[in-house]
């Protein structure tokens, strides 16, 4: 088995009085592909922000490589470097074009050189299908389109881990597919990755490992092909059923 | 077609006064302006903080701005800052001061309102790309504030051009104050004189705003 990449021990996570994350432990292999699943509200996305110090955390502690990731720390914009994110809703910046919008993170906060980002850029713009859009501006293109560059956005950095929080929720069907394939040949080419969809049979197909979170609890962390045809607990086997129709 | 009267006009130098009238109307509203820009950014960087009684102060300010006719801030400035201190400040000066106090106002709350219509997933997924606050507010918050302040500032300028238009009740001699020295200058000679002085001073004030219009709906039409 290949190393350790990232090591999640008792983490707490409290809004005031309402714990949202209540002592998750879990780790990650380097080139593991983990499908974080759950019920609306479980804290999924919660968790994601954590790991990447959005969020502050109560208890427990995020180690990345043996580093700790701790929100409002100095190191904190180092380790973020190594912790890609892909967020439900793109969020490219609307005042730059496609290009512009993934270069300027490797240019200003990993001092790269702009000319030979721009040629990765292309290189990765092309692979995910965009070749034609560098000089397009978000607000020119689909969903589909601009999650895609939101993921060379992230990818360019060459993040250890990437974190995708519902990548696909706000898409239109026929989107969908076209990020998702996108994740797919990521995994195919080794990348460490951390999901959190709804989209079932995509989970199943891409999944190394399938962990359940509801009410804040891991409550199953399980091949998928355990999780989803025999899941030890009745809630992860509710939460299946409501994905399953049948005509009565 | 009723005399106008604009032969007026032509009569010694009193096109060219009318001129330096609307010049000093548009050099007060410009050093104001020039001054309320950036306090009016500090204002609203200073108005986005947690912190509640400089939130409190602010807000007071503005409302207070807001609520009295610039008219009586004027009349407080000029006249009163006299009777109550002894100052002995020029039209000019309470001019300069009330128009930068007014616009240092409303600036402050376009740049608050800018500042908080940033989506947080905007400063979120900056900072996600390893960004440092600093450069997330250089390169993400700051081009986009800007944006969408620019047609709203420019709307600002005009409305304190055309504010100026008060500042003869403190004994200014703008470009107003001249047309009524020139038509009471002409009563017996040309009586009809007033709609024809009047009308050059809209058409000033329409050439010094209406450029300043279209360049705002030009920068709207290009930035959305």
């Amino acid at each position: 088995m290949s190393e350790i990449l990232l090591e999640v021990s008792n983490l707490t996570k409290r809004f005031g009085e309402n714990t949202i994350l209540d002592g998750i432990s879990f780790t990650i292999r380097k080139g593991e592909v983990v499908v974080l699943v759950g019920p609306s509200g479980c804290g999924k996305s919660t968790l994601l922000r954590c790991l990447n110090g959005i969020e502050d955390i109560q208890g427990g502690q995020i180690l990345l490589d043996g580093e700790a990731v701790l929100a409002g720390s100095k190191e904190l914009t180092q380790m973020r470097q190594k912790i890609g994110m892909v967020f439900q809703s793109y969020e490219l910046f609307p005042h730059m074009n496609v290009l512009r919008n993934i270069t300027i993170a490797p240019e200003k906060v990993q001092k790269r050189k702009r000319a030979e980002v721009e040629i990765e850029a292309k290189a990765l713009l092309a692979r995910v299908g965009l070749a034609d859009k560098a000089d397009s501006f978000p607000r020119e293109l689909s969903g589909g389109q601009k999650q895609r560059v939101a993921i060379v956005r992230a990818l360019i950095l060459h993040p250890e881990v990437i974190l995708f929080d519902e990548v696909t929720a706000a898409l239109d069907p026929e989107m969908v597919r076209e990020v998702l394939d996108v994740i797919l040949d990521l995994a195919k080419q080794g990348k460490t990755m951390l999901i959190v969809t709804h989209e079932m049979a995509f989970a199943r197909a891409i999944a190394d490992r399938v962990i359940f979170l509801d009410d804040g609890h891991i409550l199953e962390d399980s091949d998928p092909e355990t999780f989803f045809e025999h899941p030890e607990t009745k809630r992860a086997e509710q939460f299946l059923g409501t994905f399953r129709f049948e005509k009565r | 077609m009723p005399a106008l009267g604009l032969e007026v006009l032509f009569k010694g130098i009193n096109f060219q006064r009318l001129l330096l009238g609307l010049w000093t109307a548009l050099s007060i509203s410009l050093i104001s302006v020039a001054l309320s820009i950036p306090l009016g950014i500090l204002m609203g960087i200073l108005m986005t903080k947690k912190n509640p009684i400089l939130r409190a102060v602010l807000r007071v300010y503005l409302d207070f701005i807001r609520i009295m006719p610039q008219l009586v801030l004027l009349f407080i400035v000029f006249f009163g800052t006299t009777s109550a201190f002894g100052w002995n400040i020029s039209g000019e000066l309470a001019s300069v001061i009330v128009f930068t106090l007014w616009g240092t106002a409303e600036m402050g709350d376009l740049v608050r309102g800018a500042l908080i219509s940033i989506p947080k997933h905007q400063y979120e997924s900056s900072e996600a790309l390893g960004f440092s606050s600093a450069q997330t507010f250089l390169y993400v918050v700051l081009p986009q504030t800007v944006r969408r302040l620019i047609p709203l500032s420019i709307n600002l300028i005009t409305r304190m051009i055309k504010t100026t238009s008060l500042v003869l009740m403190i004994g200014v001699v703008e470009v107003l104050k001249v047309a009524q020295q020139i038509i009471e200058a002409n009563r017996m000679s040309s009586p009809n004189a007033a709609f024809g002085v009047y009308l050059t001073v809209f058409v000033l004030y329409f050439l010094a705003c209406w450029p300043i219009s279209l360049l705002a709906r030009r920068l709207e039409v290009r930035w959305q």
